[in-house]
């Protein structure tokens, strides 16, 4: 039970798959941690040392109300089970990641965010009530009207106020699984903040994909919204079978890529079954082993409106002037509903996501030379995709943490946290 | 609409079959010991799409309670189509080598009331005509082992009183079928170490009971290389076999 980055990390003294939501949680000597499905990239659902308890097997729906969408299910339910059982049904997520294989509860903890930031906030903007089990056995229903202050803590807390046993989310209704999808390929930033900022106010799904290598920034922006019609879903889904000594992601396979992919035939207009549109990757499974033994990271940051294309043109120059980089790269933009975590990683501004192998000293060199540049702008970092940034640019970053770190259960910790908070 | 009832359905092989019959809008008579935990299972069949869910509390060791249960089955469903008898533990084979109550009361739960039930069930598909009987089983049966023999002779009794129930309902168009499980990562096996290639899901194992059931088998392994494993472990001299420390 690792996570998604496949970096090494010390394993855990113990881990317990739950099933019973009943229970009362583990007698342990050593700190707690959830583990929903290992899709954070870095060390958020990392507890070297620790327990780890896998809520693989607290799977169970509670209820569904058919005619307002409002269903409650088990934390450890996953979002494609919820998308089988539902779209059928004309009801979709309010809010999906470009994953559909993780958790309610990891969801919750990281408040994660979709394509559809500017209209409809993070995930845990449509979470009406979850209950919180603490280590001194308490059972807490927290909403924005309970337990308000641990209902703040817990939405991005990062698993670290204790165990969320089920979750009670807004379903968002759906004529079918369809998508109506605009392409626009765009050179430089400034097209590509007005093109954004077009499709923000016509589409309820936006996001680029950016050719992190190129001389002037360049990529495809993906407009899309819900529409009628019935496409065919992919059936067939490929595996990584191994992971190869050493990373198939290099200079010179991602420059040709890049630019084939930037140049290929692109229809302006398409219909699309939602899976391959909000999960391009999970077609293939295991893809994240292609980096190769030594795993690899991903750096996203948020940088504030005021300055989101200036620090994101010094951003790309700098991944550029490394030359290291790879063919996932994403920019989108993100509104300004606020999000109702204490740590929740969304601000309005921009939002940069890259996937770099891990090269050892000199990717963590260009983070440090990424970090100045998102420090200086007053931005972010994401922990669910966290793996090394400094302690003091996630305090920079969440200058609520103190508040938060009140509301830390007792019996819980993770490696992240004791990263953050021992650097 | 398929009638079915499930004893010791809070088992998670039993559950995620459980799933599977409810996204195909079957009616369910869940039986278990623990009401609470019939009650999550419930809720969740029904957000799956089961026409109906009706949960009873009954001890598979209570003997008395099994024909009352039957009659409320029959009336909350009015007809069974499939029966499915999942329940087990898993002993603690040291402890039952010194303990007698300890290993009487594990043949009674694996062995003894599983055959009551299964009878049970038998007569009254053939007083209805017709009826699958499934019947959880474990590669176990096949032969007794040092490690595990309390078991092993409990679940080795299932198979040949279903064998001869079988071939006593041959003709009566009731389907009798054994499913023989190899390792699966359910709560009965949370303590062991899960790491080899031959741990199964209980989805998967859910899904060959169905095909089973669907396919009018009599006996099936699951998943399906088991049935080679135990082919040979079968047929290992038992001179030899009597040695291994397996
Ligand atoms: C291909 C890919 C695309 C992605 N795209 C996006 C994206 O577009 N937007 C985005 O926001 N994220 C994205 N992510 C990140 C992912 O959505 C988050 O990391 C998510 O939180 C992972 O959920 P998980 O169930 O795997 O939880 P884990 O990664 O196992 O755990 C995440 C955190 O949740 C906590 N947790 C889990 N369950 C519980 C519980 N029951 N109670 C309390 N705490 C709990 C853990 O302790 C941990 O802190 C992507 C990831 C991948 C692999
Ligand atoms: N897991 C494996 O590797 C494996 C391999 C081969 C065969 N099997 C067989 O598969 C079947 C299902 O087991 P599982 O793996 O799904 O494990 P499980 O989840 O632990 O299920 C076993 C279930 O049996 C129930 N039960 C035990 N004694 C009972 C009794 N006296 N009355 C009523 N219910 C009782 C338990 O109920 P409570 O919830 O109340 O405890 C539990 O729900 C069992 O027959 C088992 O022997 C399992």
């Amino acid at each position: 039970m690792g996570s998604w980055g496949n970096l090494r990390y010390d394993p855990p003294s113990r881990q317990r798959r739950l099933f019973d939501r009943a229970a009362p949680l583990p007698a342990s000597a050593v700190p707690l941690l959830a583990w929903g499905n290992g899709r954070s990239y870095g060390d958020v659902c990392i507890n070297s040392g620790g327990e780890l308890l896998e809520t693989g097997g607290l799977d169970r729906y509670l209820a569904f109300d058919a005619t307002t969408g409002v269903l409650r299910a088990e934390a450890g339910v996953l979002l494609d089970d919820i998308i089988r059982s539902f779209l059928p049904r004309g009801w979709f997520l309010p809010v999906t990641p470009g994953t559909r294989f993780i958790t309610l509860g990891g969801a919750l903890a990281n408040d994660v965010h979709g394509k559809n930031h500017h209209v409809a906030g993070t995930f845990g903007n449509h979470v009406a009530r979850f209950e919180l089990l603490r280590s001194d056995g308490a059972r807490l229903e927290c909403s924005p009207t309970q337990n308000v202050e641990l209902y703040a803590a817990t939405v991005g807390g990062l698993g670290l106020t204790g165990l969320v046993t089920w979750v009670e989310l807004q379903l968002r209704r759906v004529a079918g699984p369809a998508i109506a999808v605009e392409n626009r390929r765009f050179h430089g930033l400034d097209e590509f903040f007005a093109l954004n900022a077009a499709a923000e106010k016509s589409h309820e799904h936006v996001v680029a994909w950016i050719d992190c290598l190129a001389a002037t920034p360049r990529g495809i922006l993906m407009a899309g919204n819900h529409a009628d019609g019935v496409p065919p879903a992919p059936t067939f889904s490929p595996a990584v079978p191994f992971t190869p000594p050493f990373s198939l992601i290099n200079h010179a396979s991602l420059a040709a890529f890049n630019a084939a992919y930037f140049h290929r035939p692109l229809p302006a207009r398409q219909t699309l079954h939602l899976l391959p549109y909000f999960y391009p990757l999970d077609n293939i499974r295991q893809w994240n082993r292609i980096y190769g033994r030594r795993g690899f990271y991903q750096y996203q940051c948020a940088v504030p409106q005021a300055v989101q294309q200036d620090a994101t043109a010094e951003l790309l120059a700098a991944i550029r002037a490394s030359g290291q980089g790879s063919f996932l790269a994403v920019l989108k933009t993100f509104g300004d509903i606020a999000s109702p975590g204490l740590l929740s990683y969304p601000l309005p501004g921009a939002n940069l996501a890259l996937d770099f192998p891990n090269g050892g000293a000199a990717t963590l060199e260009l983070f440090g030379r990424l970090d100045a540049i998102v420090r200086e702008a007053g931005g972010r970092l994401y922990p669910a995709k966290d793996a090394r940034m400094p302690g003091a640019l996630f305090r920079q970053g969440y200058p609520r943490w103190q508040e938060f770190s009140n509301h830390i259960d007792p019996r819980f910790s993770s490696s992240f946290w004791r990263r953050i908070t021992e650097t | 609409m398929k009638r079915i009832v499930i004893i010791g359905a809070t088992s998670a092989i039993a559950h995620a079959a459980a799933r599977l019959w409810a996204g195909q809008g079957a009616a369910l008579f869940l039986v278990g010991r623990n009401a609470e935990r019939l009650d999550i299972n419930a809720a969740d069949l029904r957000v799956r799409g089961a026409a109906s869910v009706v949960v009873h509390a009954m001890d598979a060791t209570d003997d008395a309670a099994h024909a009352p249960m039957l009659a409320a089955a029959v009336e909350a469903l009015g007809g069974i189509d499939v029966s499915l008898i999942a329940h087990g533990t898993l002993p603690n084979q040291r402890e039952c080598e010194t303990d007698s109550a300890r290993l009487r009361a594990e043949i009674e739960t694996n062995g003894v009331s599983v055959c009551l039930l299964a009878q049970l069930f038998a007569n009254r598909f053939v007083v209805q005509g017709g009826g699958t009987l499934a019947v959880i089983g474990s590669v176990a049966g096949d032969r007794g082992r040092q490690s595990n023999y309390v078991y092993g002779a409990a679940k080795g009794m299932v198979a040949r009183f279903l064998e001869g129930l079988r071939n006593r309902l041959a003709r009566s168009g009731v389907q009798v079928l054994l499913v023989k499980p190899g390792f699966v990562d359910t709560p009965m096996t949370a303590e062991f170490d899960k790491k080899g290639l031959l741990w199964a899901q209980p989805e998967g194992v859910a899904a060959g009971i169905l095909k089973a059931i669907d396919g009018g088998r009599d006996v099936v392994y699951l998943p399906w290389f088991w049935r080679y494993i135990m082919w040979i472990i079968r047929h290992i001299p038992e001179r030899l076999f009597k040695r291994l420390s397996l």
